[in-house]
């Protein structure tokens, strides 16, 4: 089996591509790639486009080995990965829709992300003429009695906005089709031409709850393509942050699933918690949800020497209170009834979709970007990455369950040995183009950026690829056999995001 | 559980004293909220929230207003499923063209009378997203706002500031209102 690197050296290395390396190839590798996606060598870490190009970002699990490899278009087409590879699907039907490149041999060719309300068409590339609103056809489910339940896409819940398009047999779901978009904000046009700290500001809106891991990897990717280093208090600090962050998410999501499954009290006392570390947050560095704090070239707040100390006993709080929640989950027969064998994922779905975060983990996918590839400062940080096999919305509560006890050492570990030291280094413009890619670890999963910054310092294009591409398709497969009324409750096990999604 | 559920019980609770109502949402509703509607809901609306485009980061403030610190049911105010049992439309995030046809049938939707209230810096203009090829702008582009209240997200705390706005009694907080009526 080839490494990753040998598909590398088939093509023309691109200069000034950090920190891993990026090469053009002919459309003949290009292809094999997909097929070996497809035989399982690789995961696919991104799939994205320019005006008149294609790249696919490749993770070699085995060696711990990135890379990037790019195909021009001259003539508007590419062979399409989704032939092989269903990943890949619909970032093809997204690049197609913004960039207007063929994937050619494509296995849908239905829209994703326009859907016709726009003002253009091809709005990244040939910038065409609108064509208005077509209908959209969910693929067919055939049988006896068979009816189809459309929903939102504004739900009934404080949530985020998406079609679900189900097919039941009486109270069993057949298929699940997905159709997303609603929340296309069009923020890689607007990345287009801006300054690092207005793409900053952009890249930490992409999906709120993970305002911190997006900031973080824009920020890395950044840094990567300019050759800099943020002083290492900073790096420590961005640390804090991201821990905080998936600490508030994790309570917030594990109410939220017993919510699903009618029990009000563990979502009351997980909101607590929650609440107590975006108090803690805004009290550390001025913002409940730590927008705009991390930036190229470090941070904007320093913890004080207060924040440091209120943070120790607020990490012991929270693991007395929360150790008694867990035990209330591990015991309440009836909860468990609705969370146990719920929305299985199979491992070799999410092993082939490089499923990242607790779905992946859940159902025995072992990564974490802070362990491989790894980054600053978790090399010195001790934690562990639970796995599971059984896949239900069980293990997605139990997996999260045990990252809280991660995060709350991790956040320990954070404050004990923050070191002194400046907050920030200036990124200067490198004076040539530059490009750099960064996987960071948010509490969803591992999320991509990948930027090329322009002479000056501008970026000319930035792709930012949230966890959720790769666990949105796999929630349809989950649902697939439970019943209707148990779908909010494995959607939420999942929590996929829509922001981060339509971009 | 039972465990818990005493505790809950003999425990002091942890919602904290009310705000008081902030004064420039107080100015900017005294031209659209009329005092015969505010008598005829007295101190209960029900309010529906639309995510119109957002980034989600408001979603999560406007959840944490049910926890036990802010409790927002306390003032009569709750969350509904539908539009059709909503008094109040919150409404986040710049318009994306992608939703502009959702949020219109789900303001039509809302019987009358009713409010619109834009959250967030990206309700009022589009914010940072203003100008993109997606959006159609801030939510008074599509329908007719009442209130706004800013923050990228605003906090627990400046949401329940406006909103409390809107059930303050006329007259008691502000006796220059009584024009509005």
């Amino acid at each position: 089996m080839p490494a990753l690197a040998d598909i590398l050296q088939q093509g023309r290395a691109v200069r000034g591509h950090r920190p891993w390396p990026r090469a053009i190839v002919a459309p003949d590798v290009w292809t094999s790639v997909g097929e070996r996606l497809a035989a399982g060598q690789l995961t696919l870490l991104g799939l994205w486009g320019e005006a008149d190009c294609v790249h696919l970002a490749l993770l070699d699990e085995t060696r711990a080995k990135i890379g990037v490899v790019s195909l021009p278009c001259p003539d508007g087409r590419f062979p399409s990965v989704g032939r092989h590879h269903p990943p890949a699907i619909r970032p093809e039907r997204t690049i197609r829709d913004l960039f207007g490149l063929e994937p050619v041999g494509a296995p849908d060719a239905r829209p994703w992300l326009d859907h016709g309300r726009w003002p253009l068409r091809q709005p990244l590339g040939p910038r065409l003429p609108a064509l208005g609103p077509l209908p959209y056809r969910f693929l067919p489910a055939e049988g006896e009695s068979l009816h189809q339940i459309p929903v939102g896409p504004v739900h009934a819940g404080i949530i985020e906005p998406g079609h679900f398009r189900f097919t039941a047999g009486g109270e069993t779901v057949v298929r699940l089709e997905e159709r997303l978009g609603y929340v296309h904000k069009g923020i890689e046009g607007l990345m287009a031409g801006a300054d690092l700290g207005r793409a900053a500001q952009l890249a930490g809106r992409t999906s709120g709850d993970s305002t911190v891991a997006y900031a973080l990897a824009f920020a890395r990717a950044a840094e990567a393509a300019l050759g800099i280093e943020p002083p290492s208090r900073a790096v420590w600090l961005r640390a804090l942050m991201a821990e905080l962050e998936r600490l508030a998410n994790h309570f917030g999501d594990i109410g939220a699933i017993c919510n699903d499954a009618s029990f009000a009290l563990m979502h009351a006392h997980c909101g607590v918690l929650r609440e107590r570390v975006l108090r803690a947050a805004d009290a550390c560095f001025g913002h409940r949800l730590m927008r705009d704090r991390v930036v190229p070239g470090g941070v904007t707040a320093d913890l004080d020497a207060a924040g440091g100390a209120a943070l120790r006993p607020l990490v012991a709080e929270l693991r007395r209170l929360f150790a008694a929640l867990v035990e209330l989950y591990d015991n309440t027969a009836s909860l468990q009834d609705r969370t146990v064998a719920s929305g299985i994922l199979k491992p070799e779905l999410a092993r082939r979709f490089g499923a990242g975060g607790f779905v992946g983990r859940a159902s025995g996918r072992d990564f974490d970007a802070r362990r491989a590839p790894g980054y600053a400062p978790y090399d010195a940080l001790h934690f562990h990455v639970p796995v599971r096999e059984d896949g239900d919305v069980n293990a997605r509560v139990w997996i999260r369950i045990g990252e809280v006890g991660q995060s709350l050492s991790l956040v320990e570990q954070i404050v004990d040995g923050l070191p002194d030291g400046p907050l920030s280094v200036r990124p200067a413009g490198a004076g040539e183009p530059r490009e750099g890619l960064a996987l960071v670890e948010g509490f969803r999963g591992d999320i991509l950026a990948w930027l090329r910054l322009g002479a000056d310092g501008t970026v000319a294009r930035c792709h930012l690829r949230d966890p959720s591409w790769f666990q949105w398709p796999l929630l349809e497969a989950a649902i697939e056999g439970n019943i209707v009324a148990d779908f909010p409750l494995c959607n939420k096990s999942f929590n996929c995001s829509y922001s981060g999604h339509d971009l | 559980m039972r465990k818990h559920l005493l505790q809950g019980l003999i425990r002091k609770p942890l919602t904290e004293a009310a705000p008081t109502a902030d004064d420039a949402a107080l100015t900017e509703l005294a031209a659209s909220l009329e005092r015969a509607a505010r008598r005829r809901l007295g101190r209960s609306l029900s309010i529906r929230a639309v995510d119109a485009g957002s980034c989600n980061g408001c979603e999560l403030e406007i959840h944490a207003l049910n926890n036990a610190f802010y409790d927002l049911e306390r003032f009569g105010l709750r969350f509904v499923a539908s539009p059709r049992h909503a008094d109040v439309l919150l409404v986040t995030g710049p318009v994306t063209h992608n939703m502009r046809e959702a949020l219109e049938r789900t303001w039509r939707a809302t019987p009358d009378p009713k409010w619109v209230v834009a959250v967030g810096d990206c309700a009022r203009d589009g914010g940072l997203f203003a100008g993109s090829y997606a959006v159609a702008g801030g939510v008074s582009a599509v329908v007719p706002v009442d209130l706004h209240i800013a923050g990228c997200p605003p906090s627990p705390l400046q949401l329940l500031k406006g909103l409390l706005a809107l059930v303050e009694p006329p007259g008691k907080a502000r006796p220059t209102e009584a024009k509005a009526g």
